[in-house]
């Protein structure tokens, strides 16, 4: 019978097992006022996890510690092995629930508990506002919280600063010579002489002569 | 074609480092760290039968329940439960689940032990909450289903340990019932329950284990009342104290007739005085009293006879009993001699004899025993040998076992009040050169292996030592101040009194202690912690003496309790000075004064709203007579809803011995109560610095922010939204946010948020304040900003006015003036709930700022506040977008990689730190809950210098294969031209 899921229903715990969402509007009223100590009802629902499983985060493949928030921290309750977890006492009305699974981004989740009709209760997403028939939380996304060292590739060196040193280094060794051999050999020599004129020390003249 | 080769290897060589704010894997741990805690412990139950792995399970008073590994004291899982969810009581059952009965005893559930999951949860039906008790019956055979028994309030539920079913239900007593002991005698179906109805009242109860139904009952009052202590003696008589905790009622209860004795502790005791306490404790025959001057073991020999078996001088713990055999049990008194613990195991056969006795070394920092958990294990010679969890009074963990500690866990630090933050000392001249050199190849191999790394090409054997290089840096952990300002102290101040200096760079105890003044004594009884404050930071006239920090505390929970100070020297822990207030404490104001010594200058209101001057040296007063006109003050009354703003006089004489000065009201705001009540008040940090005045917008117009150290932040909700979200609809919930001047009184603006409730957190800084509130009408959480702009200084702009000298760039900027101000704001969704909210700080203000969000699932988020910009539009224009203007979205975005906590969580987490570091880009950020959490931060990236991961051994690589190239191009070139000459 549990798996049939996520229900929402007045507060004996015992009939949690059964799947009193399609009926929940069929309760009679007394069911709901007079057992118990009478204040409030039941969420139930289950965390859902599988089919994603966080290998690349480092973290271990089934969490557990999941915890269930309602109402910002008001009462804490924690998911089964199963997934299955339950808030009790919880009066008529609009209520959040958050949960909180290190490794997945879940949406929270807005409850309502009718007053007037015992038992019916409404869920939906508040991220993207999508109803929920069962209570049954999917992770929207996993979460990476780091970043990945990329490969080695060409064009990320291309792009690092010693990389664009690297370039320009290559540029003025093969084109240079290119534009070098356009330039008439009188011309070049006139102007070599000039800037040996000017005092400007170029890198042969630093260097040892061999011959 | 040699060029070529030789460029292809340099390419090849060259690596790039993608730059960026998030964290990669292998960077964890290189500038953060990470402790847990779980506590002060309140229970422990060990497991130690099975071989294999030795555990011991504990709950705590931060509601932490967890298994400890009993060799080494770290924490194989935890869960921290719920703030209201208090922890009554934890047990094993079935010797695989550990059970927690919490919540006034109606919640029930069972962990799974070796890995935490939760099993089952039961819900019981408690009338009120009260004292509860958790019954897990012993020697139990596995396999068969065996029942858990809970005793709350007036009735007793038996579950199913397999599946926590409730498979009987007894409603004991319509009145006021509270069940003092619960006991099954060995091999018997039946259960006793005795407890008190009202305070006169005494009630046994005989249950069948298996139905819940009562075979017995039987009631007798007492008419002098009992205190509600009672202790089992055996298996028919319990001995309770009477309501003036001066005579000890021993009650027989055998076969359904009670009989009360009375016996006065004088008698027994003749130095008796005062007040009794029972030690709750299940000894065959034996009562421990502990009578506040020493604890009193007694033996009852029946039912009117009690026997003194020895005195034990406080301060003394004993455990409880530990059952070896069906006649014997075994207990361990442990008691103080200054620096020495004697550890002493009885056997309750052999009361005049030791089993075992040992003296443990323990350092003074720790205080006195407050609990002691008693375990034993098999010696190699078929002997009993003794263990002992013991529990100190600054809430630390031991683990004693043949005359030492084992493992010790600073646990105080899972309730940290306050903390600031110190700088180390300058480093010393005169570092040995050799040392250098030596580490030079070191330097240059760690190198060389993290290039292999960042090129991919290192074994996992390479990787691991890389990590151990840049985990172990020497640099970071030294104990001096260092040129980025990235290593300091963390000073500390926990909910025990105890103050702890943790080192920035590992997060390991640089000194501990325990103050003095924050110790239960004679004249302070309740002592409670409060605050931890810079008290002198020597900068040029003291250089010589080191920093210190005030630690200030009070008397007991009431305001009007007198107050504690206490100095401390943040380089080593020595207690300066510590004195009890002759008034009580309720505000205190660091002045951004200081005295020729530079201690700073602190004003204290009293209850009476009397201010009083620390340091209280007549150097001070002048300083401070001086400035005193420029002083204001405001007080926040939640209960009254009123804030109300001060000046300071002297009314007569100033007396120069108490230099104690009145308020003079200035303003008052009154909030109607019928409509609002005030939820959250929040300011500018006072030592927050801005380094630009002026905000240049598009179009090179200029806006200037409207910067006041005196801006007070003030939400205030409708009184029937007051509670948690769920308690009221949208239509009767709004929330009010105001921006009042502290100095004037003046409301600079108010604006409603309808459908809005709390809870509200909220961080002033610069001209702005980001509030976080809770949206009814969406059901979404919200996050709104408010920027404030000075509208009188936008004339500056016309260069007209300029020119003609018209401007008032020259005038003084007065707190009295009311400049026009102009207020823009922006509200986004914002997904999660908040615990926390600060925002991050720099040297200079230069960079740009980054809001640190604690969310519900205890992670700290790094949200840059560009997203919180009031001029975010859909479209912004092409001239707003290179400003760097963010398109508007309605929610905030939440990117998993700038969690700043990374993977892990800070559990129970409450306040997070910043502290600006020397290097204007960084932030240093210090996160504290039962965990802790520290790292450092770029909100700009790190722009002044070079990461972590630069390598400089890539660097290096690159100059020399430069020259070589240089040198071989060179080569050929000089070749080539000798064959053209020869030509």
């Amino acid at each position: 019978m549990r798996s049939s899921a996520a229900l929402f229903n007045p507060s004996p715990p015992l009939l949690l097992l059964l799947p009193l969402l399609l009926f929940s509007h069929l309760l009679p009223r007394a069911l709901a006022a007079d057992l118990g100590s009478g204040d409030g009802y039941t969420i139930a629902g289950r965390v859902k996890l599988d089919g994603a499983t966080s290998k690349e985060s480092g973290l271990p493949a089934k969490p557990t510690n999941i915890k269930v928030i309602l109402n910002g921290g008001q009462s804490i309750s924690f998911a089964r092995a199963d997934g299955y977890f339950s808030f009790h006492n919880v009066p008529a009305g609009t209520h959040l629930i958050e949960v909180a699974a290190l490794g997945y981004f879940f949406s929270p989740v807005r409850v309502d508990i009718s007053a007037r009709n015992p038992g019916k209760i409404q869920a939906a997403l508040t991220e993207n506002r999508r109803v929920l028939y069962e209570l049954i939380l999917e992770p929207l996304r996993e979460e990476q919280y780091y970043e990945k060292r990329e490969p080695f590739s060409i064009m990320s060196l291309m792009k690092s600063p010693m990389g664009l040193m690297m370039g320009f280094m290559l540029l003025v060794m093969f084109v240079m010579p290119k534009l070098m051999e356009n330039i008439d050999p009188e011309e070049m020599r006139r102007a070599q002489e000039d800037m040996r004129a000017q005092g400007v020390p170029s890198l042969s003249s630093l260097l040892p002569r061999s011959n | 074609m040699a060029i070529r080769a030789c460029l292809g290897l340099m390419i090849l060589l060259v690596f790039s480092s993608t730059i960026s704010t998030a964290l990669f894997e292998d960077q964890v741990g290189l500038a953060d760290w990470h402790q847990k805690y779980i506590g002060k412990v309140k229970h422990a139950i060990f497991h130690t039968q099975k071989t294999g792995r030795k555990r011991v399970v504990v709950s705590t008073e931060e509601n932490v329940v967890a298994s400890l590994d009993l060799r080494t004291g770290d924490i194989f899982w935890r869960h921290v439960l719920g703030k209201i969810d208090r922890i009554d009581q934890v047990d094993i059952t079935l010797g695989k689940y550990v059970v927690t009965l919490s919540s006034g005893g109606s919640i029930l559930r069972a962990w799974n032990l070796p890995d935490g999951q939760m099993i089952w949860e039961s819900i019981l039906q408690v009338s009120a909450p009260s004292k509860s008790l958790l019954h897990v019956p012993a020697n139990m055979n596995v396999g068969k289903d065996n029942l858990i028994l809970v005793f709350g309030g007036s009735s007793i539920h038996a579950l199913s340990s397999t599946d926590g079913q409730i498979v009987w239900r007894k409603e004991l007593s319509t009145n006021s019932l509270e069940i003092q002991q619960v006991f099954q005698p060995h091999d018997s179906d039946i259960i006793y329950a005795l407890g008190f109805i009202g305070s006169s009242e005494f009630v046994a109860y005989y249950v069948n284990y298996k139905t819940g139904e009562v075979l017995q009952q039987s009631k007798a009052s007492f008419k002098s009342g009992f205190c509600g202590e009672a202790s089992l003696a055996s298996d028919d008589v319990v001995v309770a104290l009477d309501a003036s905790r001066t005579y000890l009622v021993s009650i027989s209860f055998r076969n359904g007739v009670i009989n009360f004795q009375q016996i006065y502790i004088r008698d027994l005791i003749p130095e008796f005085s005062g007040k009794a306490t029972l030690l709750p404790s299940k000894y065959n025959g034996i009562l421990a009293v502990d009578i506040a001057s020493s604890i009193v073991l007694l033996r009852v020999k029946g039912v009117n006879e009690l026997e003194i078996i020895e005195k034990i001088n406080y301060p003394s713990a004993i455990s409880d009993a530990l059952p070896l055999s069906k006649e014997q049990q075994a207990f361990a008194i442990l008691q103080h001699d200054e620096s020495r613990i004697h550890f002493k195991v009885k056997f309750d056969t052999d009361l005049t004899n030791e089993v075992l006795k040992e003296t443990i070394q323990m350092d003074g920092q720790r205080g006195n025993i407050e609990k002691v958990f008693i375990n034993n294990y098999m010696r190699t010679d078929r002997t009993h040998g003794f263990r002992v969890l013991v529990v100190m009074e600054d809430h630390s963990l031991l683990l004693v076992q043949q005359g030492e500690i084992v493992w010790s866990r600073e646990d105080g630090l899972a309730s940290i009040v306050d903390s600031t933050t110190s700088e180390l000392p300058v480093e010393k001249e005169g570092v040995s050169v050799a040392e250098v050199e030596h580490s030079l190849f070191e330097w240059l191999k760690g190198h060389f292996l993290k290039l292999k790394g960042t090129l991919m090409l290192a074994s996992p054997d390479e990787v691991a030592a890389i990590q151990a290089i840049r985990l172990k840096s020497f640099e970071k952990n030294k104990m001096t101040r260092d040129h980025n300002g990235f290593r300091k102290l963390i000073i500390v101040l926990t909910r025990a009194g105890k103050v702890l200096a943790l080192h920035t760079g590992d997060g390991r105890v640089v000194w501990s202690v325990l103050l003095p003044v924050l110790r239960k004594s004679e004249t302070c009884g309740n002592p409670f912690a409060l605050n931890v404050y810079q008290w002198q930071v020597p900068h040029h006239h003291a250089m010589h003496e080191n920093p210190s920090v005030l630690v200030v505390g009070r008397c007991g929970h009431n305001f009007d309790a007198p107050g504690i100070f206490s100095i401390v020297d943040a380089y080593n822990g020595k207690v300066h000075n510590s004195l009890v207030l002759e008034h009580s404490v309720r505000h205190i104001m660091p002045l951004p004064l200081t005295d020729s010594t530079e201690q700073n200058l602190h004003i204290v209101i009293d209850d009476n709203l009397h201010a009083h001057l620390y340091p209280k040296t007549s150097d001070s007063v002048k300083i401070f007579l001086d400035e005193m006109p420029n002083i204001y003050w405001y007080s926040v009354e939640v209960g009254k809803n009123i804030i109300k703003g001060y000046s300071l006089e002297i009314k007569g004489e100033l007396d120069m011995a108490e230099n104690v000065f009145q308020p003079k009201e200035l303003w008052s705001i009154v909030f109607p109560s019928e409509s609002e009540t005030i939820a959250l008040t929040a300011t500018r940090k006072m030592n927050e610095i801005v380094h630009t005045q002026a905000k240049i917008v598009a179009d090179q117009d200029v806006m200037y922010k409207y910067i006041s150290t005196n801006i007070l932040f003030v939400a205030t909700v409708a009184p029937k939204a007051s509670g948690e979200i769920g308690s009221a609809t949208p239509e009767e919930a709004w929330l009010y946010a105001y921006l009042i001047d502290t100095v004037s009184g003046r409301i600079l603006h108010r604006v409603s948020h309808q459908g809005a409730q709390g809870p509200i957190h909220a961080v002033v800084s610069e001209n702005w304040v980001v509030y976080h509130y809770f949206n009814l009408r969406a059901h979404r959480h919200e996050m709104s900003v408010i920027e404030i702009y000075d509208q009188s200084r936008e004339d500056n702009k016309d260069v007209w006015k300029l020119v003609l000298g018209k401007h008032n760039l020259t005038a003084p900027i007065s707190s009295y003036s009311k400049p026009e101000v102009t207020v823009k704001s922006q509200s986004y969704f914002f997904t999660h709930s908040v615990k926390s909210l600060a925002v991050t700080v720099t040297a200079k203000g230069i960079t740009s700022k980054q809001l640190l969000i604690g969310t519900i699932g205890d992670q700290v988020l790094a949200l840059d506040k560009r997203f919180l910009d009031p001029r975010r539009s859909v479209n912004p224009t092409q001239s707003e977008k290179e400003e760097g203007i963010i398109p508007l979205t309605d929610s905030l975005p939440i990117v998993p990689q700038s969690y700043v906590t990374h993977a892990l969580q800070v559990e129970g987490l409450r306040g997070i730190v910043t502290t600006p570091a020397k290097l204007e880009s960084t932030t240093l950020v210090f996160s504290y809950g039962v965990d802790l959490f520290f790292t450092r931060i770029a909100p700009s990236r790190t722009y002044d210098s070079l990461t972590e991961d630069f390598s400089y051994a890539l660097l290096l690589l690159t100059i020399v294969a430069l020259v070589a190239a240089l040198l071989v191009t060179w080569a050929l070139s000089e070749k080539k031209e000798l064959r053209e000459k020869w030509r």
